[in-house]
Parts: structure tokens; sequence; C-alpha cells
């Protein structure tokens, strides 16, 4: 295996060439990355089985020895734990699901097994992606592989501390209001929540169904177009909500750009006439200067590439906080009430009648930020105030979501920080829960649009902690982003640093 | 408007939660202090505005998929009830429904 | 009581309201692929969906939404352009996903009537609504070991095999003054969906299942407090139940007790109602559109080419009874009781040309002998063109309506011996041999009553007198004589003439 010493600091786009190329078996390299996850220190996976990834292996090995050659076949990924899988335990970061075993895959995890990418298990995450640090795990915090002090970001904490840490190459996150490109953005690697309903949501253990979204986490905007294109697509028998759009090949354009790069041949500015529209909300006080001055100078970079800084407004950006924390609550006290304790899950131990059982087995079930949520959800949903919070939330949905369609008449692609700070030191916000509504300010207002977003490493700011570039756009743009994104990084050395000593 | 601890026992009682009297009081101040970020809501002017339920409805007309009346399920009990707390005889077993 | 069709009842007018669940006849659920058949082994008829497992999500049937819009197109209703499913939340073991999926602020179905007769009388019930939604599953208490080896006896087991069924739930006006005009009602939509075929109108199976919201008041004031029957399943409790109600409704208020809104169910064994163990916060069902599911879009072409494609409604072909056959309205409306019994008739009355004597003879002879025998009309034993030839050998004086009913008696008896002849044939040959045919020949008949008037000569005396009982009994002499098959107004004119 001493050859294989480097093969954690390969990205997916790599590990799938020297697969293809017979320099590494999918065994070796499944066996290299799970040495690694074996001694992980992060906090980061909830459930690996090496018998079940090693199988997988094989059968890549199989399809590669037959001669097959597609971009993803042999490469180990993780999972999200809020994907329900046959081959290991989901939780979804609760006790409510503890050991649940689910009899079907998720779509999207079918879908990257189908593409030939082997599990190495389930990853760490908020109790039903509820949370922006992964503190609400119900079984321990994940750790940032930067700071092991501070919070890697949620709610696909063990997601972003995994792929940063080097303990995988890629991995499968979900994004609510920011779940990937908060995390992504705190530890310095790249994510993209893709338009609502280009992933499908069957196997998604649900949080707010009308913002849920699945996405990759990778090192590399590459990386992610390799994912993506294998995650995406029509899943018209399972989910009403899923687009009924062709998958997209989202590498192809940007292999051939990297090729002509390396090449002389390389433009000057490659993202001439690219406009790219800055919020004025993006870039107030609410935002700390260090992660403002890794921002500005990434849209600098931007610049010189060619494209053309604009300003824009969306003046219903700090209203996003309480529109999507009456939205997300009020869809999620009712999708959770499927835990009860009846068919699987958490059933109280003792209780005196059917009622005291639904009680006990959810309180001892969900965590306090579920809980709260639950009750927040039931609040506004209950008679009487239904129309002053709900309806009135969903009306400045459209509000806001109008608002990017005027904004992007004026741009091509919206840019802003994705977290005000970097990663917080562990338990700094634990006590107030507003103070973590606060800090999404910079991802929700997209969510409740469903447009597609991503995050992209920028730079660094206090601590040495990580800062990621928000990159917004229209709907059904995921190949722009990513495109600009790859610009970026073919320009950029940001996504390629590690943490020291990670593991 | 503040919540009152009738509010939160309400409330727990519909989502069928168990709050302990500490729980509740934090619960409490917890939702107050939510409810005050929320008031900003009332300030924006939402007349004659649609409620936007499905993002993709920002677009134009969304309309449910339907799928053709086909039965084509495999029997999944014994696999789907793996993590059931308790079944006997293919039912899952709950304290006395009174009715 | 309980046969008042209107008026009042001891002083106080009974408003009744129906709210009915009519379950559809798909295959599979409304929002999974899993089975809809009957008596399945529990929990074996359910997939991830009707489970609720985590992931699971809902996918619409088709042809829940085409049942919907012909009933829409039944009752004259509105198919509503664009409609919203919505959770209703609350917990309850039989419901897995702690939410059932209906329609609330904007139903399928919106407005529409059912029309019918009751004692003769027009009676026409507005309906509020039509929405879809899926049924519960069902909670078993039976069996007292449940959960013994676990140490908990007395347990409910949880079967969701009918979770997920799609149920078309149909929403009247309080529009009913009594409780036979309710059960008449009932009986009138459950003819409407078994008719156009989207309910299998099965009531013991729980295919059709009715709540009776029953209230009472002095004439004049509004209406009073309401008290809901919950799952009437068959005609004869439906009527028991609100019969039972309405008289307890009256007793409480007689006796200065308030009503107070509750939800009872009745128990066929005591015959009385009783309250339900209220769900506390029933009332609290934060109800919201279902983010899984987009609007239901129903396209006009989609209604128009059900709407060509439908059958003849009952209303329309009893209308076309009346118009086209001359039948009362009343034989129209019992003779389109089903689409069996209106193709019978109208191969009857087709053949014999005889449209009020082949009204008469299925909804009285042949519906007599159905009945007796439990038979359906498609099991009759004489077919529709044999009782033709019979209505024939009425209306063209061979037989008496007395013969024929010996001639159809044979036949039905002897399963119509003889089918490889034509109707008419054999028809005749039972006339034949049962000697019914009817003497036309006059001379025959004079000599008969000759025979007779002299046999009887006091009697003529006696008529002379201006006794006209006695005439009577010189017919029933001739009759007797001629075996019956005189034509008793035929012998009466003869009498008269002779005795002058």
């Amino acid at each position: 295996m001493s050859t294989n010493l480097d093969l954690h600091d390969l990205g997916v786009f790599e590990l799938a060439a020297k697969l293809a190329a017979g320099q590494v078996s999918s065994v070796e390299v499944t066996q290299h990355f799970l040495n690694r996850v074996k001694s992980e220190q992060l906090g980061a996976f909830l459930a690996t089985d090496a018998d079940v990834s090693l199988a997988h292996a094989k059968a890549a090995d199989v399809r590669l020895a037959a001669g097959e050659r597609t971009p993803l076949l042999g490469v180990p990924l993780a999972h999200k734990d809020v994907f329900v899988t046959r081959d290991f335990a989901t939780t979804a970061g609760s006790n409510m699901l503890a050991n649940y075993r689910s009899p079907f895959d998720a779509t999207v995890v079918s879908k990257l097994a189908q593409a030939g990418m082997v599990s190495l298990g389930k990853l760490n995450c908020d109790e039903f992606a509820m949370g922006s640090g992964n503190e609400n795990s119900a079984y321990f915090p994940a750790k940032n592989p930067w700071d092991t002090s501070r919070i890697p970001g949620g709610s696909s904490g063990g997601s972003a501390a995994a792929v940063a840490a080097r303990l995988i190459p890629a991995a499968t996150g979900t994004d609510t209001g920011g779940s990937i490109r908060q995390p992504a953005s705190l530890t310095g690697i790249t994510g993209i929540k893709p338009t609502y309903g280009r992933c499908s949501r069957f196997g998604m253990v649900a949080f707010a169904s009308s913002l849920d979204q699945a996405g990759p986490m990778a090192r590399s905007a590459l990386d992610c177009a390799l994912l993506l294109s294998a995650m995406a697509g029509p899943d018209l028998d399972r989910d009403s909500t899923s687009l009924d759009m062709p998958a997209v090949d989202y590498a192809t354009d940007l292999i051939a750009a990297s090729l002509s790069h390396h090449g002389d041949s390389a433009q000057k500015q490659p993202l001439k006439g690219l406009k790219i529209g800055l919020p004025k909300q993006f870039f107030g006080a609410g935002c700390a200067p260090d992660v403002l001055l890794a921002v500005r100078s990434a849209l600098a970079e931007y610049e010189k590439l060619g494209v053309t800084l604009v300003e824009v407004d969306l003046p219903l950006t700090e209203l996003s906080i309480p529109v999507y924390y009456v939205i997300a609550p009020a869809e999620a006290s009712s999708n959770l009430s499927r835990f009860d304790g009846v068919r699987y899950g958490h059933r109280a131990a003792n209780y005196t009648d059917l009622t005291d059982m639904y009680k006990k087995s959810r309180s001892e079930g969900f965590g306090d930020e579920a809980t709260r949520r639950i009750m927040i959800g039931a609040y506004v949903l209950s008679h009487g105030y239904y129309d002053a919070y709900y309806l009135k939330a969903q009306k400045i949905r459209r509000l806001i979501a109008q608002d990017f369609q005027t904004a992007f008449t004026q741009c091509d692609i919206i840019a802003g920080p994705v977290s005000p700070t970097v990663a917080w030191k562990i338990g700094d916000k634990k006590a107030d829960p507003v103070a973590n509504y606060l800090a999404d300010i910079y991802t929700l207002s997209s969510s409740l649009a469903g447009l597609p977003g991503m995050s992209v490493p920028a730079g660094f700011g206090e601590g040495g902690m990580p800062v990621g570039l928000q990159l917004i756009g229209n709907y059904f743009k995921e190949a722009q982003l990513l495109g600009a994104a790859h610009q970026f990084q073919m320009a950029t050395d940001w996504h390629l640093r590690k943490p020291e000593g990670s593991v | 408007m503040a919540l009152t601890t009738q509010d939160i026992a309400r409330v727990a009682n519909l989502a069928r939660l168990e709050l302990r009297p500490d729980e509740t009081e934090r619960v409490l101040g917890q939702l107050n202090g939510f409810f005050k970020l929320v008031a900003q809501m009332e300030a924006v002017n939402t007349d004659g505005v649609e409620p936007l339920a499905h993002p993709a409805a920002i677009l134009g007309e969304v309309a449910l998929r339907l799928r053709d009346d086909a039965p084509n399920e495999p029997n999944q009990r014994d696999i789907s009830q793996r993590s059931a707390p308790a079944v006997e005889r293919g039912l899952f077993l709950v304290p006395k429904v009174i009715e | 009581m309980s046969t008042t069709t209107s008026g009042l009842v001891q002083g106080y007018e009974v408003v009744i309201g129906f709210e009915t669940h009519t379950q559809l006849t798909t295959q599979s659920k409304l929002f999974s692929r899993a089975s809809t058949s009957f008596g399945a082994e529990p929990n074996t008829n359910a997939s991830a969906v009707d489970f609720a497992l985590p992931g699971a999500l809902p996918v619409m049937n088709k042809g829940a939404v085409q049942r919907a819009i012909e009933f829409g197109l039944a009752v004259n209703g509105h198919i509503a352009e664009s409609s919203v499913f919505a959770r209703k939340n609350y917990f309850y073991p039989d419901l897995p996903k702690g939410y059932q999926i209906s329609q609330f602020e904007i139903p399928v179905v919106q407005g529409g009537a059912v029309e019918f007769f009751l004692d003769g009388e027009k009676k026409t019930v507005r309906l509020v609504r039509a929405h879809l939604e899926e049924d519960a599953g069902k909670s078993l208490h039976e069996d007292k070991n449940l959960g013994a080896a676990l140490g908990r006896g007395g347990m409910s087991g949880i079967d969701l095999n009918r979770a997920g069924t799609p149920l078309l739930e149909i929403v009247t006006e309080p529009d009913m003054r009594s409780t036979a005009e309710a059960v008449a009602y009932a009986r009138e939509l459950h003819k409407i969906v078994t008719w156009i075929g989207i309910c299998d109108g099965n009531m013991q199976e729980g295919s059709f299942r009715c709540d009776a919201n029953v209230s009472v008041r002095k004439p004049g004031e509004p209406l009073g407090t309401r008290r809901e029957i919950k799952n009437l399943n068959s005609f004869k409790f439906m009527q028991q139940a609100m019969d039972y109600e309405v008289r307890w409704q009256i007793e409480q208020i007689e006796d200065g007790h308030a009503i107070q809104q509750a939800t009872v169910l009745f128990d066929p064994d005591t015959g009385e109602t009783r309250a339900m163990r209220s769900k506390e916060d029933a009332a609290d069902y934060r109800y919201f559109p279902d983010p899984d599911l987009p609007p239901l879009m129903i396209g006009r072409d989609w209604v128009e080419k059900t709407r060509a494609e439908m059958s003849e409604l009952p209303r329309v072909m009893a209308e076309r009874f009346v118009a086209d056959y001359g039948l009362p309205e009343y034989d129209a409306g019992q003779l389109t009781q089903s689409k069996a019994t209106a193709a019978y008739f109208e191969a009857v009355a087709g053949a014999s040309q005889q449209p009020k004597l082949a009204s008469n003879w299925v909804m009285g002879e042949l519906s007599k002998r159905l009945n007796a025998q439990d038979l359906d009309i498609e099991k009759s034993a004489v077919a529709a063109t044999t009782l033709a030839a019979i209505i024939s050998r009425i209306s063209d004086g061979t037989i008496s309506n007395a013969g024929a009913r010996q001639v159809f008696e044979l036949l039905w008896l002897g399963g119509e011996l003889g089918q490889e002849e034509l109707p008419a044939t054999y028809v005749d040959k039972a006339i034949e041999d049962l000697g019914l045919k009817q003497i036309s020949d006059a001379g025959e008949l004079e000599k008969i009553i000759d025979d007779v008037l002299a046999a009887n000569a006091k009697n003529v005396e006696e008529i002379r007198a201006g006794n006209t009982k006695a005439m009577n009994a010189l017919v029933g002499q001739a009759m007797k004589a001629t075996k019956g098959k005189a034509n008793p107004a035929q012998v009466n004119e003869l009498l008269k003439k002779k005795i002058g």
C-alpha cells in the first residue's frame, strides 16, 4: 500500500483516472480510505461497515476489469445520514431513529451506486438536518479539521469535515436553508445545492419538503460536477416535486476548460461578458470584516477573469430569516409526526396509555432543536395563527423569489458571503438558538426561492479559518455556476489547501 | 403578543410532546425571542400577493403529476417491520385504542 | 315516526346533513402503488408510502381523479380546474404519517345536487362539495390476547392494508327534513356511485360509509346544535340510528337540557347512539397545503372527454322513460334503480310494444319473484324476450292477466323448457298446456250462458226485480262454466242483453 499513501490527496477526478488506468484497484482505494476513517477523531462518521464497502469496491473492480469506463466507477464517498440506505443504519442524527434500517435506498444513493461509487458509510449531521453547527447531532458533535475546537458547520457537518480532512474524496449533503453551502464554506471545501427538484427527495428523511434539496460536497467544482451529473435527474415515479428535466452532464465542459487552460491557448479572460451581481444587503455591517475581506478579494480575482461586477438589490434579505423559520418548522412539525413509536423508531419503555406512549416516545426521541421547531411549527399552523404566520410567510416568500428574478435581469450570477463569520467555537451559540438562525441570513433567501447556490473556497479569515464565496444562479443554471467556480479554481489554489494533521 | 405557558402546554399537547416544567420555561423564553423576530413580517405589505407553496411555481404553473392506476408493489411486510417496536402476527401493537 | 317523510316530529323540525365516504374502485391506492384488494393478510397490501417509512413520498393515482370527474358530472357539480391537497394533522395509530392527505379549501368537485322521489314527491339535496382523500388503516381490538407475548395483554393491533385507499367524501347541505328523506338520499347516492361504477357500493366492507349530522329545532328557529352519527354502513341501521337520535334530542330539549355538539356511534345491539370518547384537540387539525404535492390540474378537455364517454345517467334515463314510453315518473324512477333492471325493462317494452304493461310486470310479478329468491335480475328464470311474448298475448286478448300469471309461473319454475324454440312458440305452448286460451267464439259463449240462465231461473227473477247482487252470482257461474277462459266483461255484456 506504500504507493497509495497519497491517494487521499487525490480528488474524485484524479482517483477515477487512476482507477480507469488500472494503476490502482477500487479495493485498494477503498481500503486506504477505510483505514483513515477507522482512525478519525472528528466525529464525522455515524456508521461504517468495511465488509459492505469492500463488496461495493469488488463489484466496481469487476466492472473496471470488464472494460467499463464511467466517470465515478470505483471512487469512494459517504452519505449524509438523512439519506436512507439498505446497507447501513439511518438515524438522521436522532435518537428517534437509532438503529433504523430502511428497506430501500434513497434515489440519490442508488444513482451514485449505479454509477459505481463505493459507499464508506453514513455521515454525522444535525438531528433531522436542523442546525448550522452539527451540535444538534444526538450522537456527538462533528469537529472542524482546521481547528477541532470549532464547529464544521451544519447541518451537513460530518460531510464537510470528512471531505476537508481527506477521509473521503466526496460526500452527499442536503441543503434546506444552507446546510450544504455553509459547512462547505466553514471547512474550505466546495459544495452545490442545485435548483429545488433537480435531485430526487425520495429517500431523504424529510425536514422541510418545499425546501429540502440534495447536493454533492467535494474539494473542487469539477468533482462536484462529476457527482451532480450522476445524482440529479427526474424521479417521476417516486417524487411528485422532482423536475421533469433530463439529467445533465456538468463535467465535460469543465474538463475541456481544464485542458485548454493547461495549454498556452488559455484565454486571458475566460469569463468575459459574465455579470456578477452583488446584493448590497449581503455586504453590510452584519458580515464580519475578515469574511468581507476574503470575499472581496475573490471577487477581484473574478474581475481579472473578465467578470463585470454590478450592484443588485435584494431588499427582503433580512426578512428571509423569519419567513424561513416559520415555513421550515411548519413543514417539519408535520413531517416529524410519523415518528410516533408505532411502526419504527424509539418507543418509550414506560407509559400509561396510547397518548402517554406518544408523548413519552417523542419527547425522549427528539432533541432540543427538533422539539423547538416542532413547537414553532405546530404553533404557527394552529387555529387562529395560520394566516398571520404561515400564509404571510408564504406570501413574502413569493416576493423574495420575485426580487431574485428582478436581480437576474441585471446579472447572470449573484455573489456574496455564505456565512457572516468563520466557524465558531463548539458551544458558543448552543444556548441561543435565535443567534444561530441569524447566522443563516445569506443562504436562506435563495433556499426560499428554490435557486441553485454553491460555496467556493475563497481564502481564510480570523484564526486561519476558511471562508467561502457564495455563488447563486438562476433556476437550472447549475452548469453556469460550476463553470464559473471551475474557472476560479483554475486561477486560485484555495480549494487545494489542506488542514494540518487532519485525522 | 407574547406566548404564555398555557400556549406552550396547548401546542405541546397538539404535537404530542411532554415538556418538563423547566423545559416549558426555556422553550417559552426561546419562542418569545423568536416571535420578536417574526414580528418583522407584519411590516411587509402582501396585499394581493399569492402565497408561494412550491418554488417552481415562480416560473409559471406547476401541475401535479398523475400515474396510471396499476398496482405493482410486492408484499414488503417483513422487511418493513424489521425496525418495529412491537409486532404480532403481522400487526403493529399499540396500547389499547379506545373509541 | 320512522316513516315520517316530512313535517314535524312532536312539534320539532328535523334537520339532517350527510357526509358520505365512498371508496373508489381503483386497483391501486391514492398515493401508492399498493393494491386496494380487500381481505389480504394484515399489512401485506401496504408499501413504504402506506407505512409512512422515512423518505417515502406520495405519487397521485390518475384513476382516482378520473372517478372524481365522473361523479362531478353525474351530480352536475363544478369540476375545479385547480384543486389543492392539504395535510390534516392529528395523531392516531391507524394514521401512519400523523396526517391525512385530504382536500380542504379547494376541493375537486364543488356544488351539484342529488334528486330523487320520496312518496311521489320530488326531493333535491344540494351538495356542498366532493373531495378526494386517503383512508386510514384499521385498529383491531377484538383479540384480547394481542400483546400477551410482550407481557401486555389487551393491546390493539394496527393493520395498514386499508391505509391510503382512495375515498371521495361527498358532503351535503343540511337539506333533509326527515329521517326517511335522509335514507332516500343515501339510497339515491348509492345508486349513482354504483351506476357510474366509481364505487362497488359494498356497505359491509365499508365501501360506502355515511355520517349523518342530525339536529332538531322548533319551526322558524335557527339551526339546533348537531350531533354527528359516524360510520352508518347499512340503510336499516341508518334509519334506526337517526330515529333514535331524533327522539333522544327531542327528549333532552323537552327535559330542559341543551344539546352538546358530539360525535356518536350507533350500537345495533342496543339500538342506541353513544358519544365517542372525544379526541380533545380534534378541533385543531393544523391544515396546510401538502408541500409534497403540487396543485391538481384538470383540463377542460379531460372533463369533456369524460362527459362524452359516460353512459346515460339514471336521472336522464328516467326522464327518457317518461317521455318515450309515457310512463309515470314513479315507474321511471323504479325501473332505473339499476342498469340491469332498466335494460331488462327496455328489452321487454321494445319486444312487446307495451311499455306500461312491461313496467307493471317488471315492478310487480318479476321483482316479487326475484326478491323472494333474492336473485339479481340478470339471473331471472324468465328472459326479457319471454316476458315480452307473455305480455303480447295479454294485449292481443289471448289470455287474461290471471292467465298470464299462470304462464309466467310455469315458465319460471320450468326454467323455460324448450328454449331452443322462439319465446313466442313456447309461451303459446304453455298457454295451450294450461288451457288458458280465452273463448273468443261468441256463439260458444252464448250457448254456455243460456245453460247458466236456464239453471238459475231464480236469480234471473231477482235481477228483474232489481237485485243487482244476483247478477254477480250469474257472472261467477258463467266464468266457472268456462273454467275462467271467458272474458268477464264479455260475459257481463251477454247476460245483460239476454236478461233484458
